[in-house]
């Protein structure tokens, strides 16, 4: 149980306090509700590029490390298709100095040209460590142009292409700024070593006088339901043949999604799974398999990936799958096999729990998804899940047209 | 209204008041010592097996590692999948790890559900099977990660340059291959076993939330026995032999867009006066996202999304080494700003003011490792596998909050000679 405290502030800034007096440290967590899916189409990359020159200094403080360090402090930040994080762990009596910081850079950034152009490099070389100079490297921007007609979830976060970051201007930087980064569409969490007196009264000071902007109505395009397979093939200069098979999938805040991520689970999670015994132990068709999905906002892909065994043969391996997802489809979870995988989330929930970041990222993160309240609820639904949900989610998931499979063969 | 120009005040790194939560020790009736943190706020508990089993061990490549792997994949009582059902049933995670010196079995799992794992332990530990048909599936699996890996940059520079810093029959750099995997047999995996995954040989470290009947539990499964036998484990003087040449450029992907960058150089191991010393001055250099190398290369250049250096914390010696990924076409460019960024450190004091930042900056650091008690008992781990007690720590902390600008000018002028590093870049 993650006891909290929640107040509003007058700009519409939604404030958590999160108190845990056992450890000397405070955390700060900043969550704006904007991710790659708000970005324009021609635009793609944005959010995470703006990540960046989040920590090019802001308004009145030129510099955003320097201060922090100073306070024995770190921070980082990450950018998803949904939603955009910051947060800064320092020891608690330094707190104000994450206070000053963070509300000095939701109140404006400085927008210097030279930050954004010197980003825009750091980003372009972060696209290719990650997703060029990689083998595989490129499988995720296929898939997701695959699977997805008109959601933005159709381009990654790092960016659709490299021109998309090579072309940011700071007119965009700036409109981008106004339209999101404001009170309102924001949430601040502090947790640890403090009092919930004591973060009032910081956040009205440093926080208060921020003008509360607008919460974002989204209107995002839903993607309508897959009719017909998808199937790409690829040949790459990889060392071995990999199949990708993706399915459209019930998005974090609906009720079949827990059924559904237990049968992720089911397929790929640990090693007594049945995708890594039967694949990988008993017939040796894959030498890895995963089974696994983003846990994103709107509906995502459930995704199983594996390498095939050198010399097996892609309608091989792709059949062997079949049968798993079949046997899944037909037959019901035995009580065991369930109990392991509801237990396996009990000790996952706590085990993320254990940090201090951990908790205050998760607050924040069930805030925005509707009520940091949800954060206690969340062992509940997975318990509620019966051998009979997962049959029924099971039917429609693995439909055959509801798969988008990428056949990556070595060349 | 609120000035915003001026900053908060702060409380300094050296105001704050570091210690090291000491451990109980506990001894079982055989003689396992357990080292102890307790910690109630949570449900959970963490315990760690480690035995002298390391790759400084192993006599032939890859055989300390894959005899770590392959207890966990079948004992005399039951298969790989019965074990990894078990610990999965009850959402428990087996970690085993191999390093140079130690190999390690490590329990994660809800405090509640300890005593149902004890037994999976155990057979683990001491009841090893080895069935041949994992062996083979092992090898086979590795040498296709192998394969993969093989065609990133970073982990080609990362196997070059420790076998140019240590040599490459030596631990330090010796590196897995085809040959290796295909050589690995069954009788030498179990001998191997046989002698260093002893009770003698064994430490416990716990730390957590415990049952009131740990030790018990404990006694019972590790504690009776002398299990495997007593064994006496001679730690062999295996000598250093670094390259001969010092600049290196290897071709791995005609298409590549980035080159992993690799400049290093020896260094003394943790027990030279030099090295909590140099553990100041390398986070200067390129430990922190301020450091000299990021704040250049990164925030100035953009020629890398990240450059870090690190000092290896190896036993015998250590090396201090540069990384990066940049773009092809300015990796030169960033080695000759990682040389300028040397020399400026031998040319000039770093200032008070940056020094003053460092240290609040690792002081800080330091409390936020401490915090929690899996990560205090990984501290005494340390400590206590390389010989050490907590004065070592507390003299690291004296250094951090006293060393002085001359100290550090010093420093760099004897280490950070460019023309003493090894340099490395594989497209």
């Amino acid at each position: 149980m993650i006891h909290y405290n929640k107040f509003t502030l007058a700009n519409g800034l939604r404030v958590i306090v999160h108190e845990d007096h056992t450890t000397p440290m405070a955390v700060v967590n900043v969550m704006y509700d904007v991710g790659a899916r708000d970005e324009d189409p021609s635009k793609t990359g944005f959010a995470h590029l703006f990540e960046h020159l989040m920590f090019g200094g802001s308004v009145n403080i030129p510099e955003y490390d320097e201060p922090l360090q100073m306070a024995g402090g770190e921070n980082n930040a990450f950018t998803t298709s949904d939603l955009t994080n910051y947060y800064i762990q320092l020891p608690a009596e330094n707190i104000e100095t994450a206070f000053w910081l963070e509300s000095d850079r939701m109140l404006s950034l400085a927008f210097s040209e030279k930050s954004l152009d010197v980003q825009r490099k750091v980003v372009c070389e972060e696209f290719k460590e990650h997703y060029i100079n990689k083998p595989y490297g490129d499988v995720w921007h296929k898939m997701r142009d695959l699977a997805y007609a008109v959601h933005p979830y159709k381009w990654m976060t790092i960016g659709k292409e490299l021109s998309h970051i090579e072309n940011a201007r700071l007119e965009d930087v700036k409109d981008f700024f106004f339209k999101y980064y404001r009170p309102a569409n924001a949430i601040l969490v502090v947790g640890g070593h403090v009092t919930t007196a004591q973060v009032k009264l910081l956040a009205e000071k440093w926080f208060g006088d921020i003008p509360g902007g607008q919460r974002i109505q989204r209107n995002l395009p839903i993607e309508p339901p897959q009719t017909a397979a998808h199937k790409l093939e690829v040949k790459s200069n990889v060392p071995l043949d990999a199949l990708y098979k993706c399915y459209h999938m019930p998005g974090r805040t609906t009720k079949e999604y827990y059924a559904t991520d237990l049968i992720s689970d089911i397929l790929g999670g640990g090693a007594s799974s049945r995708l890594n015994q039967v694949l990988v132990k008993e017939k040796k068709l894959f030498s890895n398999i995963d089974c696994y999905h983003f846990g994103t906002l709107d509906a995502g892909l459930l995704t199983i990936e594996g390498k095939l065994v050198k010399g097996v043969k892609m309608k091989d391996a792709e059949k062997a799958i079949q049968e798993e997802i079949d046997k899944i489809q037909q037959t019901a979870i035995p009580e065991r096999e369930l109990q392991k995988v509801k237990n396996r989330v009990e000790s996952m929930l706590a085990f993320e729990d254990m940090g201090l970041l951990n908790r205050a990222n998760n607050l924040a993160f069930y805030e925005l998804i509707g009520d940091a309240a949800m954060m206690n609820e969340e062992f509940s639904h997975y318990e509620a899940v019966t051998s009979a949900d997962m049959h029924h989610e099971a039917q429609h998931l693995f439909d055959e047209k509801n798969s988008n499979t990428i056949y990556y063969y070595a060349g | 209204m609120i000035n915003r120009k001026i900053a908060p005040e702060i409380k300094d790194a050296t105001e704050f008041d570091i210690t090291l939560k000491p451990y109980e020790k506990v001894t079982l009736d055989n003689g396992i010592p357990v080292y102890i943190i307790k910690s109630d706020e949570q449900d959970t508990l963490q315990l760690e097996l480690v035995f002298p089993g390391g790759s400084w061990y192993e006599t032939e490549n890859l055989v300390a590692s894959a005899t770590n792997f392959l207890m966990k994949n079948g004992s005399g009582k039951h298969t790989a999948l019965q074990i990894n059902e078990n610990i999965d049933y009850y959402g428990a995670y087996l970690n085993r790890n191999s390093h140079h010196e130690y190999a390690t079995y490590t329990l994660h799992c809800l405090t509640k559900h300890f005593e149902a794992l004890v037994p999976v332990l155990q057979e683990v530990i001491q009841d090893p099977a080895f069935p041949e048909e994992e062996l083979a599936i092992f090898r086979q699996n590795m040498k296709q990660r192998l394969a993969v890996n093989l065609q990133k940059c970073d982990f080609v520079a990362n196997r070059h340059i420790d076998k140019y810093l240590f040599g490459e029959f030596h631990p330090y750099g010796r590196v897995s291959s085809m040959d290796a995997y295909d050589a690995l047999q069954t009788p030498t995996l179990q001998a191997f076993y046989k002698q260093h995954y002893t009770y003698n040989n064994c430490k416990i470290f716990v730390a957590g939330h415990l049952p009131a009947n740990l030790i018990e539990l404990l006694n019972q499964a590790f504690g009776k026995e002398k299990w495997n036998g007593e064994s006496s484990i001679i730690r062999p003087e295996i000598p250093v032999i670094t390259a001969e040449e010092k600049k290196f450029r290897i071709f791995n992907d005609e298409n590549g867009v980035q080159g992993a960058i690799r400049v290093a150089r020896p260094f003394p191991n943790r027990y030279h006066p030099d090295f909590p010393k140099m553990l100041v001055l390398n986070t200067i250099l390129g430990g922190y996202f301020g450091s000299r190398l990021m704040s250049n290369i990164r925030e100035e250049k953009g020629y890398t999304y990240g450059i870090h250096s690190q000092l290896y914390n190896f036993r015998q010696t250590s090396a201090l080494n540069i990384q990066t990924e940049a773009g092809r076409d300015v990796c030169e460019a960033t080695i000759e700003e990682i040389y300028k960024e040397l020399h400026t450190l031998q040319k000039e004091a770093v200032p008070e003011d940056e020094l003053h930042l460092v240290r609040n900056f690792m002081i800080g650091s330091i409390l936020g490792d401490l915090d929690g008690a899996f990560e205090v008992i990984q501290r005494w781990k340390n400590l206590i596998l390389n010989g050490l007690d907590e004065n070592y720590f507390y003299n690291n902390i004296k250094v951090i909050k006293t060393i002085t600008s001359e100290e550090l000018q010093e420093l760099a002028q004897e280490y950070l000679t460019p023309e003493d590093f090894y340099e490395l870049v594989v497209i």
